[in-house]
């Protein structure tokens, strides 16, 4: 079983939040800097991996219940952001690589894509 | 049907900054009433996307939340402009935001669509020069 921590090791990351919940488990993955997506595809509790670091992103997470948010490309987003996460009990990350890596290096580890229940069937409803 | 709990939250148009605080409570009221998993999941989601249409796109309005004993309720109405093409607003992909919006990561032309996903009922009304009014029925189980 995939934990948090063992993506904190393969993607050699810091902890910025949430340091008590990393042996929360994960299954899948999403990756997108553009939350509009992320709100209309993501129907799961899942691991987000973004470079966008605007108060936005954490309360897009909260709406999905996320587990876990991965910042690339080094960000880091300000204190009262990352408070706002630990609040609703997210587990923050960030990584200096690209989100191409990333998320590379997440697949190899055994970690999934989510699933896309929405994309080709919104005209019909 | 007997009315359990309601509560209009006033929202700012073009505060970005805030934008999402009226969703991130009723996230929080519904919990707190019961309400969980899957219902929960899409209230809150077609809540942040109507508060972030205000936001963005009207002149500011209200969002009001009212919790039935069968039934979670959102409206949101606002003091224009209307939309002019409800079709076409109702179409993924088709966005009017302005670059603040798409810098933050929104105006990709989901939201209205979005609403629609997640609400059980799904009504649009809207007349240009006098405002939209959007009203979600979410079904408690």
């Amino acid at each position: 079983m995939l934990t948090i921590s063992d993506m904190v090791r393969v993607l050699n990351a810091r902890v910025l939040r949430g340091g008590d919940k990393l042996d929360t488990p994960v299954y899948t993955a999403c990756c997108s800097d553009l939350m509009s997506d992320v709100l209309a595809f993501v129907d799961e509790k899942t691991v987000l991996i973004t470079g966008l670091t605007n108060p936005h992103v954490i309360r897009t997470s909260e709406m999905l219940d996320l587990k876990c948010l991965v910042f690339v490309r080094g960000k880091v987003p300000t204190d009262d952001i990352l408070d706002s996460a630990e609040e609703q009990g997210l587990v923050v990350i960030t990584t200096k690589l690209t989100a191409f890596s990333a998320c590379g290096l997440l697949y190899d580890l055994g970690l999934r894509g989510v699933p896309v229940p929405n994309a080709w069937d919104t005209e019909d409803k | 049907m007997e009315e359990l709990f309601r509560i209009t939250y006033p929202v700012k148009a073009a505060d970005y900054v805030t934008a999402g605080q009226a969703s991130t409570d009723i996230k929080r009221k519904l919990k707190q009433l019961g309400v969980g998993g899957d219902v929960l999941r899409r209230v809150a989601v077609a809540s942040y996307e109507v508060e972030l249409n205000l936001v963005i796109h009207y002149l500011g309005g209200e969002l009001c939340l009212t919790v039935f004993e069968d039934a979670v309720q959102l409206v949101s109405s606002d003091v224009g402009p209307g939309i002019a093409d409800l079709s076409m607003a109702m179409r993924e992909g088709f966005s009017t935001a302005n670059e603040e919006a798409r810098s933050l990561g929104f105006g990709a032309g989901m939201g209205l669509p979005n609403m629609k996903r997640n609400a059980d009922e799904f009504d649009i009304q809207s007349e240009v020069g006098k405002g939209t009014t959007i009203t979600m029925r979410f079904r408690l189980s």
